[in-house]
């Protein structure tokens, strides 16, 4: 996808490749191989330092756990979906699940989702659009 | 080791003080347990306040600018939900290291109304998921179902359980009975979560006087004094959903180990439980990781009255941050209250007849910042 990259990220994990293609930054530990989202140095996990590589997430995964969110804070447009992935890489991410009815009915564990990206107008910031990320049914 | 007793402890009525101060609040329990305990100001050696809204603010120094400045040292903590419990364990701490004979512990807060959670700067809410406490204990209920089929109505049967309690505990913010069809009935918040799913936000104080043995033994005190078996903590253990969902059974599977390990006794042992109920999804999940069910029975405990006063290991009969209110600061020390009530066997309609073991568990933190939880045993003296 191409997108203005004049239009600011959402999110410091979301970044541009070289020719502006947006994609979520990852590191994997070299010493224990646990993927964590965004750039780190240091694991969590295992302690090791130094083992950090920087990769980038998988952009398919199974939907974990999900809610139907009604109220939320003011100025954000309810219901909608927010939901707990697991990508095929073994890493593990939050987010809205769009492109889909927001009813319990649609949702189920482990469906097929992907990654897409999106210009949206978080509540507070005036109208300004970013560029983000969503869950869509895969 | 000698160990450490509670000599005095209470909490004011958990409701909505607007005109109040931080500090008179804190200070009204303060006066209360120290009542309890027959004890003055002027008998503290140290003073542990917990509050989270005014971290900065110096609350346990302004306390005592209204109750007596007697220069003895004061630590300020902030530990999120575990805040009022990290306070009393540091108090612990000091008379278990040989610093002090008698403590002071206060829990502090007052809250607004409304949602909790999100942070600063730009809002991701709604497009990359809520950041919301509702919606964050939603998963973790979610979590629950897809593992063991639990149902919304078995987390609503909580919510049920913990408000009946509550008719029976004049210091509870509410007291009024919720049946089941009004629980779920609810406006919904964040599914399986309604409104009367989710805790309240209230004000509210709790202190406790804790000492040392021979200190207990000086003044006479034994004949009121509760034991305390064990005090731990704990953070976050690495999960690997962690930055996803945030993890507050990993903290807790963990504290209850080491707790029942320092007490000598097992979760068949507890008489009564307080356990962190902000929403009623997780006060299922906690029942398994506390021991007091194998993993994928919570759900049968709630459908068997086994956790409802009468039952088995009856959890919550103060009715629960869901209905008593969960003022963040104060709650830990709300919670050893009521448990040292049922021990002093004061507990008056509430009663759990013949307790004489219970525990205390909180455990807070959110998203992107980790876990504190703080576990205690309590016992008759």
């Amino acid at each position: 996808m191409t997108t203005d990259t004049q239009t600011p990220l959402l999110t410091p994990f979301l970044k541009r490749g070289d020719d502006g293609t947006p994609y979520l930054a990852a590191s994997r530990c070299d010493a224990c191989g646990e993927i964590f989202v965004g750039e780190r140095q240091i694991c969590a996990k295992c302690c090791a330092r130094g083992q950090m590589k920087p990769v980038r997430l998988a952009e398919t995964g199974k939907l974990y756990a999900y809610t139907l969110v009604h109220r939320s804070f003011p100025g954000v447009k309810t219901p909608f979906v927010d939901v707990v992935v697991d990508l095929d890489d073994g890493a593990h991410l939050k987010g809205t699940l769009t492109d889909i009815e927001p009813s319990l009915d649609a949702l189920h564990f482990d469906m097929p989702v992907k990654i897409a990206y999106r210009e949206v107008v978080p509540a507070n910031a005036g109208g300004q659009a970013y560029l983000s990320y969503v869950f869509v049914p895969a | 080791m000698s160990d450490v007793y509670i000599v005095g402890v209470d909490m004011i009525k958990f409701g909505r003080f607007p005109d109040r101060t931080v500090p008179s609040l804190a200070a009204e329990a303060a006066l209360m347990a120290l009542d309890d305990a027959g004890l003055s100001i002027k008998d503290m050696q140290g003073l542990y306040c917990g509050n989270l809204g005014q971290a900065s603010g110096m609350v346990g120094q302004r306390m005592l600018a209204e109750i007596g400045q007697t220069g003895i040292p004061v630590t300020n903590v902030a530990n999120a939900c575990a805040t009022g419990a990290t306070a009393f364990r540091d108090a612990w701490m000091s008379i278990k290291a040989g610093l002090h004979d008698l403590v002071l512990a206060v829990g502090v807060e007052q809250m607004g109304k409304g949602l909790l959670g999100g942070g600063g700067g730009v809002s991701t809410e709604g497009l990359i998921g809520s950041g919301t406490m509702p919606s964050m204990f939603a998963h973790i209920g979610n979590e629950h179902t897809r593992k063991y089929g639990t149902t919304f109505e078995q987390f609503a049967k909580v919510s049920v359980k913990n408000h009946h309690h509550s008719t029976m505990n004049p210091k509870s913010m509410y007291q009024m009975e919720t049946p089941l069809e009004q629980v779920m009935q609810a406006e919904m918040i964040s599914f399986p979560n309604t409104k009367l799913m989710c805790s309240v936000n209230v004000d509210g104080s709790a202190a406790a006087v804790l000492a040392s043995e021979k200190t207990v033994k000086r003044l006479g005190l034994m004949d009121r004094a509760v034991r305390i078996r064990c005090s731990t903590m704990s953070s976050n253990p690495f999960e690997d959903r962690q930055m996803a969902m945030p993890d507050f059974s990993g903290a807790t599977r963990l504290g209850a180990r080491v707790a029942y390990e320092a007490a000598g006794v097992g979760p068949e042992d507890i008489n009564l439980i307080e356990l962190h109920d902000c929403f009623a999804t997780a006060e299922l999940v906690h029942y398994e990781n506390l021991g007091i069910c194998a993993p994928g029975e919570a759900g049968r405990l709630i459908d068997e009255g086994i956790t409802a006063l009468g039952g088995k290991v009856p959890v919550n009969v103060s009715g629960g941050l869901l209905s008593k209110g969960h003022p963040l600061g104060a709650t830990g020390i709300a919670n050893i209250y009521e448990v040292a009530t049922h021990l002093r066997g004061t507990a008056g309609q509430r009663q759990v007849e013949g307790a004489r073991l219970g525990l205390t568990h909180v455990v807070g933190g959110g998203p992107g910042m980790g876990t504190a939880c703080a576990i205690h045993i309590l016992e008759k003296a």
